[in-house]
């Protein structure tokens, strides 16, 4: 029995991105495949956020591609896409979690307004539907059903990061974007997050690429690492190889500089 | 009959970069072969390498050399050079592996971390939980625990759940590190029967077993890795 071999989801090849001198991502590339979890850590500035929003399409690298297997056009150059073409599958087939709610939620409008919203810009039209899915998603992430009316401004940072989840789920992305998704939330609420994102992204089957420095939360989630140090990738692998196992210097300063992951 | 695991040159040697690049050569040039319906038990003192040899087979180590050939459906796979994705598959559907420690999710409960290995192959919750309450059932966990999470459990109740876990899925293959070293005579032998039922199906296993009654039970012959030390 032998498969063909699948075609990539996301595939980057040879990416560089500079902001003037600095050079924050240098020469990376890696394939990511349909319901694949990629995590990516290393120190802060090394690199990690400015290469999420190269392959999120938000910011153009200064060299290098970054291809998407598109429903119309198969794998194809994301900054060669048409505009609506792109805003199109930002909004449908990629979802983005912001490590700071507020760049992810419309902080004024209601909780269910944020969840609805994605789905009304892909075209959803029939009021009670849109607000039955949006209820249905508040459900799934463990939020309130009593809340639904109340702005996210209202919120605790843990809920809030739940909605932001609910937001991006609700149009079912084949991709997600996640930056520190459990950062800045105290210990007892990442850990029901970390439990709550593992059951959806598998349950799902999303794939999904998440920034992180905590390595338990890449332990938990991510099927493979890309480490990464000063812009470039040190060392790449199984998530539990890198990280019981790890063969490069800096891999195993990070690996043995916390107690237990 | 094609061997389930065939094990070539396989080299193991650590260096510790944080510390001075200190090298701790573990084994060299190993060979080994497992058929289906055999258990191994791997041999030798503390720190030979038993557990290094047995998580390089489960790709938890990266060997220096060497290849780790398994059958996986109807190909053979190094999992040495495999693509992450390829060794995931392989750990789904063709390997298990019970570690001398449970590490599982903190907060799932000991039900539904045993039944999580089957979930993850597509049977349904129903019948998934069936198997991991049998399972449970005849290793003695208490009942009044399934529901909860293993984290406040004793070290043997975690072991057992580790070891369900391990068997809930009928894998070709199985690696057992040390599965009955926190246990009392009546779960060892549940352990034992566990063991002796997946070689009469036809599983290959390789195990770790320091307690001499239970490695007599269960292993068709000896390992002793000893023979492969690498030179320092
Ligand atoms: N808009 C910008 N303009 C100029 N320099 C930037 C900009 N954004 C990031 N940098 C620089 O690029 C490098 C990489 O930054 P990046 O935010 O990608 O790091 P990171 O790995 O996400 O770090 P952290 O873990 O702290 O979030 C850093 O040196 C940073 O100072
Ligand atoms: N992840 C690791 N990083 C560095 N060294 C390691 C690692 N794992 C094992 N070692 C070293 O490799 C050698 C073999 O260890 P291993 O755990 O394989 O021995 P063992 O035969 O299973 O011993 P025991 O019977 O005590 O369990 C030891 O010197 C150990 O310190
Ligand atoms: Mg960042
Ligand atoms: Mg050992």
């Amino acid at each position: 029995m032998t498969e063909a071999a699948p075609s990539p989801l996301l595939r980057v090849t040879g990416l560089t991105h500079r902001y003037g001198e600095i050079v924050a991502c240098r020469d990376i590339s890696f394939e990511l495949f349909a319901r694949e979890v990629l995590g990516v850590v290393g120190e802060s500035g090394s690199g990690k956020t400015t290469l999420l929003n190269c392959c999120s399409a938000h910011l153009e690298p200064t060299a290098g591609r970054v291809e998407y297997d598109t429903r119309t056009h198969g794998l194809a150059d994301v900054f060669g896409l048409r505009e609506p073409e792109r805003r199109m599958l930002m909004r449908t087939d990629w979802g983005v979690v912001h490590q700071n709610p507020r760049d992810g939620l419309r902080m004024d409008v209601t909780a269910g307004g944020n969840v609805a919203e994605r789905l009304i810009m892909t075209g959803a039209r029939h009021y009670g539907r849109v607000r039955g899915e949006a209820t249905t998603w508040m459900d799934r992430v463990e939020l309130e059903l009593d809340r639904v009316d109340d702005p996210p401004k209202t919120y605790t940072g843990g809920m809030q990061q739940r909605l932001q989840i609910a937001r991006n789920l609700v149009t079912k992305p084949r991709l997600v974007f996640m930056d520190e998704p459990t950062g800045g939330l105290d210990v007892s609420v990442q850990a029901r997050l970390l439990d709550l994102l593992r059951g959806l992204v598998r349950e799902l089957g999303i794939a999904a690429i998440v920034v992180t420095h905590d390595l338990a939360v890449t332990r938990l989630l991510a099927d493979r690492l890309m480490v990464m140090r000063r812009g470039e990738v040190v060392e790449t692998g199984l998530t539990d190889q890198v990280l019981d196992d790890p063969q490069n210097p800096y891999t195993q300063l990070l690996v043995s500089s916390v107690l237990q992951v | 009959m094609e061997p389930l695991i065939e094990v070539r040159g396989l080299a193991k040697t650590f260096t510790l970069h944080t510390q001075k690049g200190a090298r701790i050569p573990v084994f060299e040039k190993l060979d080994l072969v497992v058929h289906a319906g055999e258990c191994v038990a791997l041999y030798g003192p503390s720190g030979c390498g038993k557990s290094s040899l047995l998580r390089s087979l489960y790709a938890n180590y990266l060997p220096q050399a060497g290849e780790v050939l398994v059958r996986h459906r109807d190909a053979r796979i190094d999992m040495v050079k495999a693509e992450p994705s390829t060794v995931l598959a392989v750990r789904r559907e063709t390997i298990g592996y019970v570690s001398q420690f449970l590490r599982v999710i903190p907060r799932i409960p000991a039900l539904e971390a045993v039944a999580e290995p089957l979930r993850a192959l597509g049977t349904d919750a129903e019948a998934a939980g069936r198997r991991a309450a049998d399972l449970l059932g005849r290793l003695n966990v208490p009942e009044g625990l399934w529901s909860l999470a293993p984290a406040t459990f004793s070290g043997g109740e975690q072991q057992r759940v580790n070891i369900a876990r391990g068997f809930v899925v009928d894998y070709p293959i199985m690696l057992l590190d040390e599965p009955t070293a926190a246990l009392d005579a009546d779960n060892r032998q549940g352990v034992v029967e566990l063991i002796l039922g997946a070689k009469e199906r036809g599983a290959g296993v390789v195990g770790i077993f320091h307690d001499d009654e239970v490695r007599e039970a269960v292993a068709d012959r000896v390992f002793d890795l000893r023979d492969f030390a690498a030179a320092a």
